[in-house]
């Protein structure tokens, strides 16, 4: 693993034998599906073959190395990326950063490692960076926050690794691999940690970890929420446990923080392995097209486990996970897009569970008629129309912010205004399965749900479903634990819940949806509503079974039951509104449910079905 | 559904004042312009009346059916029922489902509910049954009035051989052709040759532009002769094609005739009807700037005399082609009120539904053609539910999301069959409205019109306001220089929307940082008691970078009260207006000019569409930071579209004329897809190797769906 010194690119080495090392010393941490990126940029075909002489060495020491194989073999496939292990001093004289010259004066010394955390991993990174259309880490906390408002926090901060070399000064990054602080958006406050890929591949270290704890800390004493903008390679390997207690001690705020202060997660870059359950346990977590990867383990590794071919793309990016897993809210086009749409998100959010939802001035009035509401539910009842259309033109401006767009359709999400006040809209979307509630929508439902609650945020609900999904692959999922926990987070909410059903609401189903039943304080039925245990077909089939004249049953049922009286006559519904009104109504009852004070009984914490 | 069932005197109370007010404002500054006869209650004509259509012309006959205090039926198809034609009505009649054929055109569903409500009478209107000598057949077996001319004289006109030879024996001046009906396509090639190219092949049965192709040379004429009378057999259930001469360059315009069952005989004036695409009319306007008093009169006259040549009674339209030296020439003659017929109504005064109800009770005319006069000037575009970028209109579907028409305007006449919240599908005509403006003199009534159109709020689907505005403020409009092909001269690549001068453009980018500025400034007013202070950012000096397709732009903006000038591309610009961010409309006050502007929409990444002299602009406005990173963002690369074809509008596969592994040449014909009764050949634009097809005829598609995917 030596290579000639007048030949060496100080920046692209990687010293072999501490590798070696480190695989024989931690086998274990590839165990524990630590996905270590080493990022090497312009790999010495040398390098490498020393690399796999490693690999041997290692898989002797340890027959559970699949992982690390196949780990290695995707050093080679990312470019233009940080060395995380040591370099002997001597190669580094090109980009010296040598701080600890005795006759500089300590204001020198301040200013120095000022300018040294200021650039990070150095320039050539920041290029790097930039040529794979990624900003640098403060390049995104200047975007995200307002002008001049970032207020930064542990900028002297460096690790405290001494293996591999690693206490050498030229390894040491004022600052580390993250930027913390706080500042404001919009002038409101905000705790920020960004991760910086040009130290160390943006790998967490003990000191990493402290730094984001600190201001999470921070946030929490002072109730405001935190934005973490993920772009990390994952553990830093030659800190062995310490990284990974420093992962635990995140997790542990981050669970903590909870339901105390917004906590949301903007995946910019890598994040693999045990770091994935940070962003996991944020309430919100979005991600960048194309750049960004969520994954437990990579695609090496789920090819020498279960056999199968996929792309780090297809197994961790943007589209699975807003498509297919459910695991991220929103994907954006590029780092650009994803920040300044984080600045419009955070309006829409309180700063802490101590403040009600935001009120932004408003341009809308808040009595506007809708007039196109009239007409949008069509006559034949089994026909689709866009939920969507119904939020937008009734919400303030149209401005809707939908969360989980691209997945489990069949229930919208998402957060609007109405006079100018958050509200959180939940609706059923017919345009997508009927509306119907299955597994994937209740617990996107569920979750929405109880952020709001969480957060003293109202909570509207479109009622339109036909029921839950029937069918083995429902069942067998266990809709009846998932669809509890829709019904669950309706039910403990005791932020202001106001309903609508605009057509169907059938059997269960209409109970979950926010009914009068789980405390709903407002609750409105359209004239197209039909409150019912199921539809006209089905019902007849049972109530009249074997009857002649099923088609003149069906009429009597429709007569008695596909229309809003049932559920208005015994107070159910507290009334029956023309649509082109919904607006006017909710805005008003907004307005007098602002002082809405409900307690749910004393608990340790409730046990919702997970 | 008892929601959509308003009351029917609610629904005439809410009419009652909407029309009233549309009076009022026509009154505002031309008090005779619209409808100076009154009309007599004295003078009875039918309780009930059933108009036979749908739409804005449903509409318009009943709003003169109320206005004369005669009862009404709307017959309506089932996507139809809750339509405001239907709502305005004081009885409906649901006559079928969707498509025309088994609503509109369903005679005996027609027949049934005019028993049922016991109509003495029907108005048509235009289309649909409208020249059906059938149904007005079936009508007088009936004992029901038809509200148009007899059987005998559609039967007479809506022949197009016969007419012209009707046309021929009345003096009238034709147009060279030949009289009879063209059986093969060969035959249709050897006809045209001998008459001589340019040649027009049109349904004898057709109008309004259906079944029409012109040929310039033998092979033309054969693709021709095969689409004319398919569509000919689609639209009118008769395929019989005729071939005449085609004249280049003319101009079209018709004669408004008014007669009724005594032989007497008025001409309401001309329309001028040039701009057209794909011979469709799309601006039209009253009077022309063409005709000189003694041609008008000769037009008129004519006119009058080939009317009398067939007892015609009703309201009736004699169309002419006028070549650049006054020439003019008989084209056909509509038996029935014409699409464009309000600005004949604003220039005369006269109410042509009135009167046409007024002559099939039996009614003699109130007027000689001394009391017809030309007052002011009348201009009407045809808003249609189309994207004019391509081929000047194809159709586009949707849901009218937001609606609202300039009437808050004087001196604008919206003739509509929607409303915020309807459909428009591929059932039927994508006409959204009408819209007439008239005034004083033709540059008033053009004013009007920039404005009106600057004030139409249409979101939902794609509509042509672009080529619209552009056609009324192009300089050979201005100036009467038209003719039948202004458009494909005028735009010979197509439309590509308004074209950016230096000055127009400094407003647009002013404009759009002004507003941005104005959002973001409003993202930090959070109101009520706050825990932890908030800290807006003061500022009044913005520096931005404004993008627009052809590059991007510094701005300077500073910001004092309302006021904000911005300094952009080496000019100030300074704009001040209401800055409401919830309303469609920006009203502005650019460098002290007032525009109004329209916002369609606006996103958290600055992405601003603004629709600015009636085309929508596509800018974004970024800080000076963020424009600098976004430099850094890869461009991501659109999928190539040359080997994929998809379906530019919403229809039916008609024919696939390709499998997979043909070969293609650029420019062939892949498939057909038909639209609203319109066949559209789609064709390569490479060539290439078809890869696959994922159509059949007969399937329907919607706008972007993938066709035939090339190799």
């Amino acid at each position: 693993g030596k290579s000639d010194p007048s030949r060496s690119r100080p920046s692209t080495l990687v010293h072999i034998p501490s590798l070696l090392l480190a695989v024989r010393a931690h086998p274990h941490l590839l165990l524990a599906h630590i996905t270590v990126f080493h990022f090497l940029a312009r790999c010495h075909p040398r390098t490498r073959k020393a690399m796999m002489a490693a690999l041997s060495v290692a898989r002797s020491s340890c027959r559970l190395i699949n992982g690390l194989r196949t780990s290695f073999r995707s050093l080679g496939q990312v470019k233009h990326g940080a060395v995380a292990v040591a370099v002997p001093p001597t190669n580094l004289q090109q980009d010296c950063r040598w701080y600890s010259v005795s006759h500089l004066s300590v204001k020198e010394r301040i200013d120095r490692k000022r300018t040294a955390a200021l650039v990070g991993g150095g320039q050539k990174r920041i290029d790097a960076q930039h040529k794979k259309g990624k900003l640098t880490a403060r390049e995104r906390v200047e975007l995200l926050l307002d002008p001049e408002s970032f207020v930064e926090s542990d900028m002297f901060v460096e690790h405290r690794c001494s293996d591999f070399g690693m206490e050498q000064d030229g390894n040491k990054f004022p600052g580390d691999s993250v930027v913390t602080g706080r500042g404001r958006i919009n002038g409101r406050l905000v705790y920020v940690f960004s991760q910086d890929f040009t130290v160390f591949g943006g790998s967490l270290s003990g000191a990493h970890a402290q730094k984001i704890c600190k201001i999470m800390d921070q946030a929490m004493t002072v109730g405001a929420p935190v934005i973490g903008l993920n772009d990390s390679g994952g553990a830093r390997i030659q800190e062995g446990v310490e990284s990974l207690a420093g992962y635990a001690d995140i997790f542990l705020r981050n669970v903590m923080a909870s339901g105390v202060v917004p906590q949301i997660s903007l995946i910019m870059g890598p994040c693999a392995g045990g770091a994935v359950y940070s962003p996991a346990l944020t309430d919100f977590t979005f991600m960048v097209k194309d750049t960004s990867y969520l994954f437990i383990t990579g695609p090496d590794v789920v090819k020498s486990v279960t056999n199968e071919d996929v792309t780090q793309e297809e197994l961790g990016g943007a589209k699975t996970h807003t498509t297919v897993s459910g695991v991220a809210h929103h994907a954006f086009e590029n780092d650009v897009e994803a920040l300044l749409n984080m600045r419009e998100f955070f309006n829409f959010l309180p700063l802490s569970n101590q403040d009600p939802a935001p009120i932004r001035e408003c341009h809308d009035c808040s009595d506007r008629l809708v007039h196109s509401l009239d007409t949008i539910v069509p006559f034949e009842t089994t026909k689709a129309y866009d939920m969507l259309d119904i939020i937008q033109t009734i919400v303030d401006e149209s401005d809707f912010f939908e969360i989980m767009p691209s997945y489990a359709k069949n229930i919208v999400v998402g957060f609007a205004r109405m006079n100018g006040r958050t509200v959180g809209i939940v609706g059923n979307q017919p345009k997508v399965a009927s509306g119907c509630l299955d597994i994937n929508s209740s617990v996107k439902g569920a979750r929405f749900v109880r952020f709001c609650d969480a957060f003293n945020i109202p909570i509207i609900t479109f009622v339109d479903v036909p029921g839950f999904l029937p069918g083995t692959a429902q069942e067998y999922g266990g809709i009846i634990r998932h669809g509890a926990k829709l019904l669950y987070a309706f039910a403990e909410a005791t932020v202001p819940k106001i309903t609508i059903i605009t057509r169907k609401a059938y059997g269960g189903a209409y109970d979950v949806m926010s009914s009068k039943h789980l405390r709903g304080d407002v609750n409105y039925a359209w004239p197209t509503a039909e409150v019912a245990v199921m539809g006209a077909k089905g019902a007849v089939q049972i109530i009249f079974r074997g009857k002649e004249s099923q088609a003149e049953a069906e009429a009597e049922y429709v007569e008695k039951f596909a229309n809003p009286f049932p559920a208005a006559v015994r107070g159910f519904v507290d009334d029956i509104i023309e649509p082109s009104t919904t607006r006017k109504r909710i805005c008003r009852d907004l307005e007098v449910l602002a002082s809405k004070k409900q307690i749910n009984p004393w608990k340790k914490h409730a046990n919702i079905p997970l | 559904m008892a929601a959509h069932r308003v009351s029917p005197s609610l629904n005439r109370l809410l009419f009652a004042v909407k029309y009233a007010s549309f009076q009022s404002g026509c009154c505002a500054v031309h008090c005779n312009a619209q409808y100076s006869t009154i009309h007599s209650p004295s003078e009875k004509t039918f309780d009930k009346i059933l108009i036979a259509n749908r739409g804005e012309i449903a509409c318009r006959v009943m709003k003169t059916c109320h206005k004369m205090g005669i009862q009404t039926v709307a017959v309506h198809s089932d996507v139809d029922s809750s339509a405001v034609h239907v709502k305005m009505a004081d009885e409906a009649v649901c006559v079928g489902p969707a498509p025309t054929s088994k609503s509109y055109l369903n005679m005996d569903a027609i027949m049934d509910a005019i028993r049922a409500t016991g109509a003495q009478a029907v108005h048509p209107g235009y289309g649909f049954l409208s020249e059906n000598k059938e149904f007005a057949k079936r009508l007088a077996a009936e004992g029901v009035a038809f509200i148009g001319p007899d059987t005998h004289a559609i039967m007479a006109m809506g022949d197009k051989i016969e007419s012209k030879l009707i046309a021929k024996a009345a003096n009238v001046n034709t147009i060279p052709g030949y009289d009879g009906v063209v059986k093969t396509a060969e035959e249709a090639v050897k006809i045209a040759q001998d008459i001589g190219y340019p040649v027009m092949i049109k349904a004898s049965a057709g109008g309004g532009g259906k079944g029409m192709r012109i040929a310039w040379n033998a092979e033309e004429t054969r693709e021709g002769f095969r689409f004319s009378s398919q569509e000919a057999a689609s639209s009118f259930g008769d395929d019989r094609l005729l071939i005449e001469k085609f004249i280049d360059n003319p101009r079209h315009i018709e004669i408004q005739v008014l007669a009724d069952k005594h032989g007497n005989a008025l001409w309401l004036n001309e329309r001028e009807c040039s701009i057209q695409r794909r011979n469709q009319k799309v601006v039209e306007e009253a009077p022309s700037t063409f005709l000189d008093p003694v041609t008008r009169r000769a037009m008129g006259e004519q006119a009058v005399q080939l009317a009398k040549a067939v007892q015609y009674s009703s309201a009736g339209t004699v169309e002419f082609l006028v070549d650049s030296k006054k020439n003019f020439y008989f084209l056909e003659m509509n038996t029935r009120l014409q699409v464009e017929h309000p600005i004949t109504e604003c220039i005369t005064g006269l109410d042509l539904v009135e009167q046409m109800i007024r002559v099939a009770k039996g009614y003699q005319l109130q007027h000689k053609q001394d009391d017809i006069p030309i007052n002011g000037w009348a201009i009407e575009s045809r808003v249609y539910a189309e994207d004019p970028y391509k081929s000047f209109g194809l159709p586009s579907i949707g849901r009218l999301s937001k609606y609202q028409e300039p009437l808050n305007l004087s001196n604008v006449r919206v003739d509509s069959g929607i409303q915020e919240g309807s459909d428009i599908s591929i059932y039927y005509d994508p006409m959204i409205s009408k819209l007439v403006t008239y005034g004083a003199t033709r540059a008033e009534a053009l004013a009007r019109m920039e404005d009106a159109l600057d004030n139409y709020v249409i979101r939902g689907v794609t509509h042509n306001i672009p080529l619209l505005r552009e056609i009324i403020t192009h300089p050979r409009f201005i100036s009467g220089d038209i003719s039948t092909n202004f458009l494909p001269e005028v735009y010979p690549d197509g439309f590509k929307g308004h074209q950016l001068d230096v000055d127009t453009r400094r407003e647009l980018l002013a404009s759009a940082a002004a507003l941005y500025i104005t959002a973001q400034l409003r993202s930090q007013k959070v109101l009520g008691d706050l825990r932890v202070s908030s800290s807006p950012v003061e500022c009044s000096r913005w520096e931005l970078c404004v993008q627009l397709e052809d590059g991007s732009h510094s701005v300077e903006v500073t910001k004092s009260g309302n006021v904000y000038t911005v300094e952009v591309d080496g000019g100030k610009v300074e704009v001040s207006g209401q800055w409401n961010l919830a309303s469609p409309l920006l009203p502005l006050t650019i460098n002290g000019t007032h525009r109004t502007l329209q916002c369609l929409s606006r996103d958290a990444s600055g992405r601003i569409l603004l629709q600015y002299l009636g085309t929508s602009f596509k800018v974004r406005v970024l800080s000076k930071l963020a424009a600098e990173f976004n430099s850094y963002m890869p461009e991501k690369v659109p999928e190539d579209t040359s080997s994929i074809l998809r379906s530019p509008m919403p229809g039916t596969v008609v024919a696939v004329s390709v499998k997979p592994g043909d070969p293609v040449a650029e420019g062939q014909e892949i498939c057909v897809i038909e639209a609203m009764k319109m066949q559209n050949s789609l064709t390569a634009v490479k060539q290439a190797k078809v890869k696959s097809v994922h159509c059949k005829p007969g399937e329907t598609v919607g706008e972007g769906d993938l066709l035939v995917e090339l190799e």
